[in-house]
This record gives structure tokens, sequence and C-alpha cells, in this order.
């Protein structure tokens, strides 16, 4: 199919073109600079952008899915009835796969990465992934508590590292390294936790910073096209700002001419100050100046918003910190060998001081980094909030007035232990486009795969909202951002008027580094013992099967 | 030939280091598998072909007689019942779960008679859980409770509990404590450190106590509970808050014993708090090799995990309202279609009788009680056996079934595909 976009107001920042008025043509799923017989959309004006990319969202697998199960009362709310096109949907902050394709696209987004993949229990992702229409997806691999990865850190074998996360990526059809709370999850093993990037991991005599720059090492050998992905140690800790900067200081010698070296996630749990919840104060000042004078480092704030949501993270330890707190159902799930997890649901309260100063941080990240290229937008779905705030959160970056509203409704700790009061920059269209479509993009190194622009080649992942771009009223930006005019994934119009008109199934990239053969043997012969001896499965059954990834998109790389 | 690596499609624990002679597209001997899962391989009577009721008996047809004849129950009713899964694939739950859903019927598993309050404690508070191979790795104490897997899940304390060595376990059996609560001794208590009796129905007292005295409350705690001496439960507390690394498996003792729903969230709730003084896991042990799967599957396509009533056009989860035995008890179904599991065995003989007022659809490669209820029959492949597939093992790790020898029939999934189609067209659209 053919289509001419034509009238339309362009933001894509990845090719330099901000607010201009000019046509798209797309041909075959791409952006191209010729059709012939084009079915043509006048956009008239108004706002056009690639498609959405969420780059830390956790919506598939086994977390999200006992959290479905934990949280009946969550499944309950959004539950919207099956029509001729569309299956039921259900949840709010633990929505059904369904609904997570329907509003995802709702809201123009075309790509989403589940950044949180157990290796034991890929297919399972893999399987929500298959149930997930409308978006392309991507996992990442949860790496950094791996038994073999860390003996390889600690006896510095390099090659052998390097080979198996080749094999990992392979085996999980993943499409990175992830690190969550580096050693904890092992010492979670025990009911312990790690506190600080020099502590030992117990019986591994390897600390979180020795596995978190073994990591990024081998992560820019393989040439993967994202850099690490890490949940710091501490999240969540008053005064845990200081281990957040120091572990962005510990891959600073780390080289990559292509991209940053360390993608920092959910930052805003990491930035706080003082030393008790009774004086935990923003340290977003302090996070942003390091940003602005390095280019080593990407962040995403993992933005709270008020309300009911689920939190769910592969940091067990800080999952059973919050029960101890709040005394809420909590679950929590440790996956021999690799990694652990832990869910709890959440209300987070503008009455609370805690609360309104988490909501502030994650302004006050995007708001106070000056370049929005080191800035991907997320709530951490459903950590902060669902992903379907965003339009909302949207909203408040760009209107300083909006903010102002707010403020007036929150905990009064906010001006005294938070700065966003003193923030007047507002965000515009481009930046906003940079920070939910071409950033979440380059730092996953996907836009070298026609993501997150529109140039020629590009994959036709095309939203077009009901806004003109010189709108300036808050709320009218909000409505229009979370009900899209049109979203075109892969060259066909799925949203219309913001009703679903198309459900695609989606595509999934993974990424294939090619590996020296000799030391893949040796590292394999260490593999097997510990499949024989450790593992509760066969290594034969341990790979994800090329069934479960029915459309994949698959990224070769080379030492 | 010899095929290696096969997973066993009999009991949740998923064992998948089988091996399996196949002869002529015959299985002629299978090895490392329990004795349950070798009778489960080497096969037994099979349905031959489909089957329709006519004047009381039934006669064989073919594959398309009996999918649209299915498809037309189904269609011509108001409030189609969908029961079983315990024993197919992921992918045919998805199926299933899509029909239900086009059909507006009632969808639910076998969970809802073994461990449906397994589920509602899980929503009520919680469940501090981890793989089994997190077990084998590191737990020096292993409760069993109400459960005798000795006989259930037969190789469950060679491969993952007692028996079993890993890394930081490798005394194996030496190094660890096993303790087992039942109201009978059990093959399983034979083989345990310690041995706890209860009365019968008092499971939630003696958590109750535990729990007591764990949070320090002993002095009010009776000299006797649940038949077990004060003394006793100190102990237990004391072992428990001592151990490394502790886990409790429940089996149906402990959920549809009296409480139910309330045992388990006590069982979970003592595994919480004992979290405040060492690591402990909670596991429920779940029977069919995939009864689990479909509970995954429920879940992320529907938001809930079982009983899922479609009635509305949208889901309405309401265990004990929409669970399969209370629509039964009621009379409310007007037709059923029964898949992978056979509920005329073991249903409530009210249910049964009811499922045997109704048109039923029977779905199944072996004929059982369901069979001499049903009005149409059509017989399937075995699946892990003739068809591949997701399974998950109780503790959520998925696994890929493996097809060993070519099937002489369709599978679920092809099976439920077709009456889908068909009940596409009969709606005309």
């Amino acid at each position: 199919m053919e289509l001419l976009i034509k009238n339309g107001i362009i933001y894509d920042p990845l090719n330099r073109i901000g607010g201009e008025k000019m046509d798209i043509l797309v041909k075959d799923g791409k952006i191209v600079s010729r059709v012939k017989n084009p079915k043509v959309i006048d956009a008239g004006g108004r706002l056009v952008m690639p498609g959405g990319v969420d780059m830390h969202t956790h919506i598939a697998g086994g977390k999200i899915n006992v959290g479905r199960m934990l949280r009946p009362e969550d499944g309950r709310r959004g539950i919207e009835p099956r029509r001729k096109l569309t299956r039921v949907c259900t949840g709010y902050s633990v929505p059904n796969t369904f609904a997570t394709g329907y509003r995802y696209a709702k809201m123009g987004y075309t790509t989403t990465f589940e950044p949180a993949m157990p290796p034991l229990l890929a297919r399972h992702t893999h399987e929500e992934f298959r149930a997930i229409p409308m978006v392309d997806k991507g996992g990442i691999p949860l790496l950094d508590n791996h038994w073999l990865i860390m003996e390889y850190i600690k006896s510095g074998d390099m090659d052998k590292l390097t080979a198996f996360i080749a094999w990992m990526m392979n085996a999980t059809k993943g499409y990175g390294i992830k690190i969550v709370n580096p050693g904890g999850a092992e010492a979670w093993g025990w009911g312990k936790n790690v506190k600080s990037l020099d502590d030992i991991v117990p019986n591994f005599d390897i600390t979180p910073a020795e596995i978190i720059h073994g990591l990024a090492e081998a992560n820019e050998r393989l040439n993967l096209p994202h850099s690490i992905h890490i949940h710091c140690n501490n999240l969540g800790h008053p005064g845990n700002y200081d281990t957040t900067l120091a572990t962005f200081d510990l891959v600073k010698d780390v080289a990559s001419e292509k991209r940053q070296v360390m993608h920092a996630t959910h930052v805003q749990y990491h930035s706080y100050g003082g030393s008790t919840w009774a004086d935990m104060d923003s340290k977003a000042d302090e996070i942003a100046k390091y940003i602005n004078s390095h280019d080593h480092v990407t962040i995403d704030p993992g933005q709270v918003m008020f309300g009911d949501t689920t939190t769910m993270t592969a940091d067990g330890p800080m999952e059973h910190e919050l029960h101890m707190m709040s005394k809420r159902k909590w679950t929590n799930k440790d996956v021999e060998l690799e990694t652990g997890s832990g869910i709890i649901p959440v209300f987070y309260s503008r009455k609370v001081s805690i609360n309104s100063i988490q909501w502030a941080i994650g302004l006050e990240l995007a708001l106070l980094i000056k370049s929005p290229w080191k800035t991907a937008l997320t709530t951490d779905h459903p950590n902060g909030a669902p992903f379907t705030r965003y339009p909302e959160i949207i909203s408040l970056l760009m209107s300083e007035k909006r903010r102002e509203e707010a403020l007036r409704n929150v905990h009064d700790a906010i001006n005294k232990r938070a700065i966003i009061a003193s923030i007047d920059r507002e965000l515009n269209w481009e930046d906003i486009t940079i920070m939910t479509r071409a950033a979440p993009s380059k730092i996953l190194g996907l836009d070298k795969y026609g993501k997150g622009q529109l140039g020629i080649g590009a994959d036709a992942d095309i939203s077009i909202y009901d806004i003109s771009p010189e709108e300036e009223d808050p709320r009218k930006i909000q409505s229009a951002l979370s009900h899209a005019k049109y979203t075109i994934k892969g060259g066909e119009i799925v949203v219309k008027d913001g009703e679903i008109v198309a459900v695609p199934e989606g595509r999934t990239y993974w990424v294939n580094p090619e590996f020296d053969g000799e030391t893949t043997k040796d590292m394999l012969d260490d593999l097997a013992v510990k499949f024989k001896e450790y593992y509760s499965v066969n290594l034969a059954n341990y790979p994800v099967q090329d069934a479960y990834v029915p459309h994949p998109v698959e990224i070769k790389t080379k030492v | 030939m010899i095929i290696t690596d096969v997973l066993c499609p009999f009991c949740g624990d998923l064992c998948d280091d089988i091996i399996v002679e196949v002869e002529n597209n015959k299985i002629i001997e299978v090895k490392e598998a329990c004795e349950t899962g070798v009778s489960k391989m080497m096969g037994h009577e099979r349905i031959a072909a489909p089957m329709i009721r006519e004047n009381g008996k039934l006669r064989e047809t073919t594959y398309e007689e009996a999918i649209n004849k299915a498809a037309k129950i189904l269609v011509n009713s108001l409030r189609p019942l969908i029961y079983g899964w315990g024993s197919t694939t992921c992918e045919a739950d998805e199926k299933g779960i899509e029909l239900a859903e086009k059909l507006g019927a009632i969808i639910d598993n076998t969970t809802s008679v073994c461990h449906a309050p397994s589920v509602l404690a899980l929503q009520n508070v919680g469940l501090p859980s981890c793989t089994l191979g997190q077990i084998k790795n590191r737990a020096d104490l292993i409760i069993y409770w109400g459960s005798n897997q000795a006989e259930a899940h037969p190789r469950h304390m060679s491969k993952y509990t007692s028996f079993s060595k890993g890394l930081f376990t490798k005394e194996g059996r030496k190094g660890k404590h096993v303790l087992v609560f039942d109201v009978r001794k059990t093959t399983t208590a034979e083989v345990a450190d310690d041995f706890i009796q209860l009365d019968p129905g008092e499971d939630y007292r003696v958590l109750s106590a535990l729990r007591m005295i764990l949070a320090g409350g002993e002095d009010i705690v009776p000299s006797c509970v649940g038949g077990v001496p004060k003394e006793k439960l100190i102990e237990i507390v004391d072992r428990m808050k001592s151990s490394r690394f502790g886990v409790l498996f429940f089996g149906m003792g402990l959920t549809q014993s009296r409480g139910k729903p309330y045992n388990v969230a006590n069982a979970i709730s003592l595994v919480r708090e004992l979290n405040a003084h060492t690591k402990f896991a909670v596991i429920p042990m779940r029977g069919h090799f995939n009864v689990t799967g479909f509970n995954q599957v429920c879940a992320w396509a529907t938001g809930f995990a079982f009983a899922v009533d479609f009635a509305r056009g949208q889901p309405w989860y309401n265990p004990g309202e929409t669970s399969s035995v209370d629509v039964l008890n009621r009379g409310e179904c007007d037709s059923a279609l029964i898949i992978a599991s056979d509920p005329a065995a073991h249903f409530p003989r009210k249910c049964v009788e009811h499922l045997k007022k109704i048109p039923l659809i029977q779905i199944d490669p072996c004929p059982g009680p369901t069979t001499e209820l049903a009005d149409v029959v059509i017989p399937v492949a075995i699946t892990g056996i003739e068809v591949e597939g997701t399974a998950y093992r109780m503790d959520g790790v998925p696994l890929r079934l493996r097809k060993i020898i070519e099937p002489s029939h369709l599978s679920d999934e092809e099976i439920l595909s077709r009456i889908l189609d068909k009940v596409r067209e009969l709606r005309g659209d």
C-alpha cells in the first residue's frame, strides 16, 4: 500500500527536521521518495512525528503476569469488551497483552522494549510478545547476577565472558545486557543485599563495580547496538545519588564512538539525597550536572505519577524492603543461577512528602538535563505509573503553568526538598519528539534500523496528532497525545481518530553477535557443567526456539 | 532411534531429561521417567475416531462432521462452559480463550478444583517464591505440607529437594532437614526427618500457632494445637528461623481441606514473615504438567487466571460464581466443551448429573468417564508425545514439549481452530 501524508508539520529530529511543513511518502512499509497512486492523508497543519519508542516498559513475561494474578482489582479497572477487530481489554497498571498493544498504538507508539527478561523465563516473555499486537518489541535479558558471568569477570576471562553473552543473546532471542542491582539478586538468594559498589557478593568474591565494568567492556567488544542498561544499586534509598554518580563514573574509560556506554534507567529512583525518609531530598541537580558534563551516559527518568500502580522489578531485596515498610501483598521470584524479582502494589499520594518529591525528581531530571538526546521518556511502566500517563507527563514538561497548578496540590516538602518550583524551562515539540522517539531509538541503536525517524528507507511508523504545533494549552496537548489522529505502523494505518482500525502482529528485534568458535567451545564446556550440576532444566531445552519469534528482526554484529 | 531431553507430559514437575526409544513411529522404551511417566508415554487405549451420539449411542464419524456438530452446539447455546486444559499446550489454551471470548462462554480450567485456593491466596497476600533450581542449590530446610509427592510427583525429591545436590547443598540429603506435615503418614513422610501428624481440618490453626510463636506470642499458644504439642511447634519455628534457606511446598491436603484459601494464605503469610529472619520460599505443588500454563495464558489474555465469564462480552472473574463447579451446580450451563481433562471422574455428583443433561463435547486422546456422557467426541493427538508446544512447570518455568512420534490425530489447537472458524462461519462474520 502507498500513502501520501501531506500538509503535516513534521518533527523528525534524527534528520534535523524540526517543525517543517512537508510531505511524507510511504510504500511497502517504508518511507520512500516516490509513490505512484497513494492513498492521501491530509494532515492539515497537524503535528506529525515518527512512531513513539518506549525503551523501558514492563509489558511481557513472568513479572507482569504474576502482577495480573496478584491484582485482579487492577484487572477490573479498564475493562473494555471485545469489538469486531479487537479482543477484550483489562487492567490499568497490569493490562492484558491486547490492551497493552492497543493502548500504545492509540498514543501513537509503535515500538516497545521489555527491559527485564529473566533468561530462564525468556520463552514466557516471547509468548507474551506474540500476544501483544500493534507494536514492535524487543526483550533485554538480565545477565549481571548470572553465576557464569560473575565467575568469568572474577577470573578476568573476557573472551569467555564475551562468548557467553553472545550465546545468551541467541538463547534468549535477546537484545542487550540488562543489569539490575548487580550482585543483589545473588545476595538475595540468602535474604541479603549489597549496599555499595564495593560490597563483596557472597560466595562469589566479586563486587558490583567489577560486574558493571566487565559487562560494559564485553558489551562494546560485541558491538551490541545498545549499551549496557543498568538499574543501579541502592534503588529507592535516601542518599543513593552518590552510588548513582559513582556508577556513571565507573565506565567513563569504556569507549564507544557511536553512542553512550551506559544507559541508566529510572534514575528518578536513584537521585535521592538525605540519610532517612525524613530528610530525603532531590539530587536531580547533581545527577543532571553529571549528565550535562559527560557524554557516556544516557538516562530515562522513570517518572512517578500520583495514584495507584504496581511496582515490579528484578531487584528482589528492594521489593522486600517495600513490603516490610508498607506490609502490602508481596510476591518474590528468585530464578536459579540468574536473577530474581518482586512485585508489590503501591499508591503514590500527593499528600505524602516522599511521593511528592519522587514526582518532582522525574520532571526535574527531564528539565535540568540540557540535551534531550540524553533522556528517554519513561515511567518505568508500571513502576512509576502506567505508560498511559505519558501525555499528561508531556503536558507537564511543556507547560510551566500546568506545573504551577500541580504544585499547589502536592505536599509542602516539595518546596524545601525538591527543585521543581524553581525551574521555568518548557520543553518544545522538538524536545518531546526527541525524548519519545529519536533519543530512545538512538540509545537502543535502532535509529540505524529505521526506528525513531522518518528518513528515506526508515520504517513507516508514523503518528499524526490532532493538534497544531502552535497550540499551548497543556490540556489540549494531553488530549491530542492520548488519542492519535492516525497511527501508521509499517505503512499500515492502524489507528484512526483514536480508534483501532487494523491489528498487525508486530516484530521482535534481537541481536545475534558473531563470536570466535574456539572460545565458544570452551565456554560451552563450562556452561554444560552449570546445567548438569545446578540448573533444573537440561541445556538442550533452554534456548528459545524459533517458534516463539514468528516475526524476527535479527541484527547481526561482529566483534 | 533414541531421543534425549524429552519432556514428560505428566505431572507439574515437567521433567525434561527423559530418554525415549522410538521404532517405526512407536515408543518402545522410556528411561529416566517415573513409573507414571513411563506408563503415560508408553501409551494407553485411545479414542480411534470422532463420534457423535445418536439415539443414546456413539457412532463413528468424520472430523468434519464432529467439528460442525460441536460448533453448532456452541453457537446455539446461551451459556456454554469451556473447561479442562490440564494436559494441553499453551497454544491450545490461547485458542480456547479466543473461542470462549467469541462465544461469550465461561472458560475455566482444572485449577478450579485443585489450586484455586492458591490463586485466591496469592491475590490476597502475595507469594514469595522461587524456581525449583534455587531450592536444589540452596535449601537446607524442606517442608511438605499436605502433599504426598512421593506418589504424585515421584521425582520431585530426587531432582529438586531432599536428595538433590547443588552448589551450596553439596552434601545432598545429609545437609538437609525434611519436615512433613500431613494428616496421615504418607510415603513422603516415611523418608522425612520429622513427621508432624495433624488432626484433620486443623491446618489453619497449626499455621496460626506457628505464626504466633514466630511473632513472639508463644505464651498465648495453647499446649497442644491441632494435635501438635506446643514444644514441638516452638522447635519447628526455631528450626525455620535458623535455616539458611527454607521452602514450604504445599499440596491439595492444604488447598482442599477445611479453610481452603485461608489455609493457603496463612501458609504464605508464615513464609512471608519468616523472610524477616532468613530466606524462605513457598511453592504450590501443581498437579498436571500444564495446569500452570493455562493460568499464565488466561492471565495475559484476560487479566485473570481462571474462571472467566465472557457473557457480558468482557471478562468477569468471580471464583465461587464463575468457577465450573458452581456454574454446573446451579444448573446454569446449556452446553459444555471439555478438553484435556475428565470432570465426570472428579466433579461432584450434582455437577456430573448436569453435564449429563446438556449437550457435551469432549476433546481428548483417551476415553474416560466423560466420554460416557459426551454427545460429540473428538479424539486428538497426545500433547508432548505427538504434538509440540509450550507447558509451564509448577514453578512457572516455561519449556517446549517435544513431538516424538508422528500423530494419527489432529492436535487440540487444530481442532479448536477449526471449531472457531466454523463458529465464525455460522455466525456470519
